[in-house]
């Protein structure tokens, strides 16, 4: 099975039905995957903190939210968790490519990669990080360990997790 | 009119709706004027009110209104384009533009400049905006609310504030009153 079609499985499973999206080049076959499911409204984002902001209102709305955007969108987004989705007790899973790490070919990257897990840990938000393929076998668990805990949560997908870029 | 005398005059009207009060000044002036379980107060997050209620409207049926203003929305520009590309009946965002950071001291936004937020929402493909004057706000509120047509509303007014306090309840009993509301 592939991964994108095992993260969806796992969304759909774990009754989220409101994904919001701001792409990545490694997380575009499972937006894609994402769009095409009847069980799942896809709303793109045109930034991060928006998106928060609309799985905010979803939730409150009774549906499960998730957000699925790249590493750098920490940067953006630190003051929505703090004040948003931290302060009234949210759940968020986070799925969230992890550029800058192992196979990154573009050095930029690597300048927020070195502040990704700083900064999730400041904010005391519990963080995963899906190396290997078969760490994906946990999402499951982590999806329902987050609507368990009211938390918002990372989940860190690197290059080598997704199989890396090919040829740069 | 400044602000704090629309919400008075529209309270009636917002009673009975689902209402996302953005940020500072307008939360606290709906928290004093009428506050209501179906209220939710923004106490962070400035920009957010539009985004909150949109994906509240689109994931249940019950109106939404979220008071926004002209310098949130500036401050989620990208809002706009998600709005009018997610159409759902049952939300109306009613930006107070008074051109004026209000909560922060009245210093002037953009749009009490050269910027019509009219026209950024129309360019942005929002269909169904219309523009009215303070006076007008609660004939121009009751009439979306029954056309059950998604509505941007740009109320224009003066800029000036009322003494108030802060709120202090804890986001968390807002959350879960709200979200009671939302169900009920």
């Amino acid at each position: 099975m592939s991964l994108n079609k095992k993260i969806t499985d796992d969304l759909v499973a774990n009754d989220i039905s409101f994904v919001t999206t701001v792409p990545c080049k490694q997380l575009a076959g499972v937006i894609e995957e994402i769009e095409g499911r009847d069980e799942i409204f896809h709303i793109p984002s045109n930034k991060e903190d928006e998106g928060m902001g609309l799985c905010a209102g979803a939730f409150m709305g009774g549906k499960r939210p998730a957000i699925i955007m790249q590493n750098t969108a920490i940067g953006v987004t630190i003051n929505t968790l703090a004040t948003l989705i931290q302060y009234y007790r949210m759940p968020l899973p986070m799925i969230i490519s992890y550029r800058g790490e192992l196979r990154e070919p573009v050095a930029c990257q690597v300048e927020m990669a070195v502040h990704t897990k700083a900064l999730l840990a400041q904010m005391n938000i519990p963080t995963y990080h899906f190396h290997h393929q078969s760490d994906v076998e946990e999402l499951d668990a982590i999806l329902k360990y987050t609507f368990m805990c009211n938390k918002p949560v990372a989940i860190l997908t690197d290059a080598n997790f997704w199989g890396g870029y090919g040829d740069q | 009119m400044i602000r704090s005398e629309i919400l008075r005059e529209i309270a009636p009207i917002l009673r009975d709706q689902l209402v996302i009060c953005n940020i500072g000044l307008p939360s606290q002036e709906m928290h004093l004027i009428d506050d209501q379980p179906t209220n939710f107060y923004m106490l962070g997050t400035m920009g957010l009110s539009s985004s909150i209620g949109l994906g509240l409207a689109l994931a249940q049926d019950k109106t939404v209104i979220s008071i926004d203003g002209d310098g949130s929305v500036l401050t989620n520009l990208g809002t706009l384009p998600t709005i009018a590309n997610n159409v759902t009946d049952n939300f109306i965002l009613l930006i107070i533009d008074n051109g004026s950071y209000g909560s922060t001291g009245d210093q002037p936004t953009y749009a009490g400049k050269k910027t019509k937020l009219e026209n950024v929402a129309m360019a942005c493909g929002c269909e169904n905006v219309i523009t009215c004057q303070d006076l007008d706000t609660a004939k121009v509120l009751q009439a979306a609310i029954d056309s059950k047509r998604m509505t941007i509303i740009v109320v224009k007014c003066d800029s000036g504030n009322i003494k108030l306090p802060v709120i202090t309840k804890d986001p968390v009993m807002i959350k879960e009153r709200f979200m009671n509301a939302v169900k009920a």
